[in-house]
């Protein structure tokens, strides 16, 4: 697993509160996480945070699953 | 209920009636530049032995998202509930419980350091759990969540009678017929430097015991100087006579009476003839269908503060030629004034007094600032038949409530 994917897991599991197993790159926050809508905008705000750059709201409509999030944060911080 | 004196009723029932103070220093932040020191803060540690535990009662992500006073009263909600045997079993029950618990101040402090991060880090950082973690209606929201309570749904704010107001208009929504069963209460989470500064600044807080905190709420002796911050919170089960008989469940007191009354005189001084407090109390044992010389118990608001002369003269002014055979005790004595819960947890201890038949004492009342025919239970718990309690409680605005609360014949 990439730094970015490493940090990317560890802020989902903090914000969510899930089990570290159950965080996949396929894992969609909502469907398999558990999340709200008010809990997929925090941990936006928490990868802006933690990674130094701005997630666009068009962007931050299509971060669904961990994977997603990687991939945008992978090339954002590129 | 979540006090100073522990978690759970029992807990701090005995605490309260060994005449224990919970006020101690506070070590959680900065407090040399602060006039008052010293808070009545909830003991923490693992759960046991009537220590406080918030994970025991929220998972810890939900806890992130919300001001304390949100965790203390679903902690308060959910004991009341156990206590009470009550769960909503079907759609037709669930619209018939609802939820009502206010809360003095709410998220001070969230409000406080979101402030902060839009200061330092822009709007773009402010989370979306700010709003609704900090709203006092929150409290409720989440007990009406968590327990499935579709009834209805409301919360008071008037300041330091929150917690008597939320259970007597709770009482009387089931009156009117609106609900069967209502979860009632306050909560607070004020201790912060901004609430301290901010009361302080009103002349409201003890500064003389900064190094003798458990001395410091002393009601009616003459070295008072001002109430001991308190947090925590009160939460009762209330449930429409025949449907609790109909289910064997335990009832330990009526709610006979409840009196409103305003002072229109100021935002923080309550008159000094007392007569906001008198008309509140009258208007109580009127709905009640009591005498003055019925009452055996009153829980008074009794803050520390020159203002428990009011309202103890109100007092000799409503019992009359009964004053010599009434009790009064202030258990902010012990508990500190934890503000929109006050009310609810004095109006707990009063219903304790009644099925315990045990008055809760003033601790430190060394020196009577006041003499008066009226026992003020100083120092230690007395025991004493209670068959009617009433429990009062004045807020800031000039906002006054009173409670009857009267023992269960069966």
């Amino acid at each position: 697993m990439s730094e970015v994917a490493e940090k990317v897991k560890n802020i989902v599991i903090e914000h969510l509160g899930v089990d570290a197993d159950k965080v996949t790159l396929e894992a969609a926050f909502i469907e398999d996480l558990g999340a709200d809508s008010l809990d997929t905008v925090e941990l936006v705000m928490a990868f802006e945070e933690a990674f130094g750059v701005e997630i666009p709201d068009d962007a931050a409509e299509t971060i669904l699953t961990v994977g997603d999030a990687v991939k945008f944060l992978e090339k954002a911080t590129a | 209920m979540v006090t100073p004196l522990g978690c759970g009723v029992e807990h701090t029932w005995s605490a309260l009636t060994a005449g224990k103070s919970g006020a101690r220093r506070i070590t959680e932040f900065e407090v040399g530049d602060l006039a008052a020191q010293i808070a009545c803060l909830i003991p923490r540690g693992d759960g046991t032995n009537g220590t406080y535990n918030p994970d025991q009662w929220m998972e810890p992500k939900e806890q992130r998202k919300v001001d304390e006073f949100i965790v203390y009263a679903a902690a308060a909600a959910d004991q009341a509930i156990a206590d009470s045997g009550f769960s909503v079993e079907s759609h037709e029950e669930a619209v018939r419980a609802g939820v009502m618990v206010g809360s003095g101040i709410g998220g001070l402090i969230g409000i406080q350091d979101a402030s902060y991060t839009l200061a330092e880090k822009g709007p773009r950082r402010i989370s979306p759990f700010f709003i609704p973690g900090r709203l006092i209606n929150l409290a409720g929201g989440q007990i009406s969540i968590k327990h499935g309570l579709k009834g209805p749904n409301h919360a008071v704010v008037t300041a330091c009678s929150t917690g008597a107001h939320a259970i007597g208009d709770a009482a009387r929504l089931i009156a009117l017929d609106d609900a069967d069963v209502m979860v009632a209460g306050g909560t607070e989470s004020p201790i912060s430097r901004l609430a301290i500064a901010g009361f302080a600044a009103c002349k409201a807080l003890s500064t003389a015991f900064n190094d003798n905190p458990t001395a410091a709420s002393r009601p009616y002796d003459k070295d008072r100087d001002g109430f001991v911050m308190g947090e925590g919170a009160g939460i009762v089960v209330l449930e429409e006579l025949e449907h609790a008989k109909k289910r064997g469940a335990k009832i330990y007191a009526e709610v006979v009476g409840y009196g409103l009354s305003g002072d229109a005189y100021h935002i923080t001084a309550p008159t000094p003839d007392g007569d906001g407090a008198y008309r509140c109390m009258v208007s109580a044992l009127k709905r009640a269908g009591v005498t003055p010389d019925q009452i055996d118990y009153i829980n008074a608001h009794g803050t520390s503060t020159m203002a428990d002369t009011i309202e103890l003269g109100a007092v000799e002014r409503l019992l009359g030629d009964a004053a010599g055979k009434a009790a009064m005790s202030s258990t902010k004595s012990m508990t500190g004034h934890l503000l929109g819960a006050a009310g609810a947890i004095e109006a707990i201890f009063s219903v304790l007094a009644i099925r315990d038949s045990l008055l809760p004492p003033t601790i430190n009342l060394d020196t009577p600032d006041v003499e008066t025919p009226i026992d003020l239970v100083p120092h230690k718990a007395k025991e004493k038949k209670v068959r009617y309690a009433l429990s009062n409680s004045f807020g800031f605005g000039g906002t006054n409530a009173s409670l009857v609360l009267k023992s269960f014949d069966g």
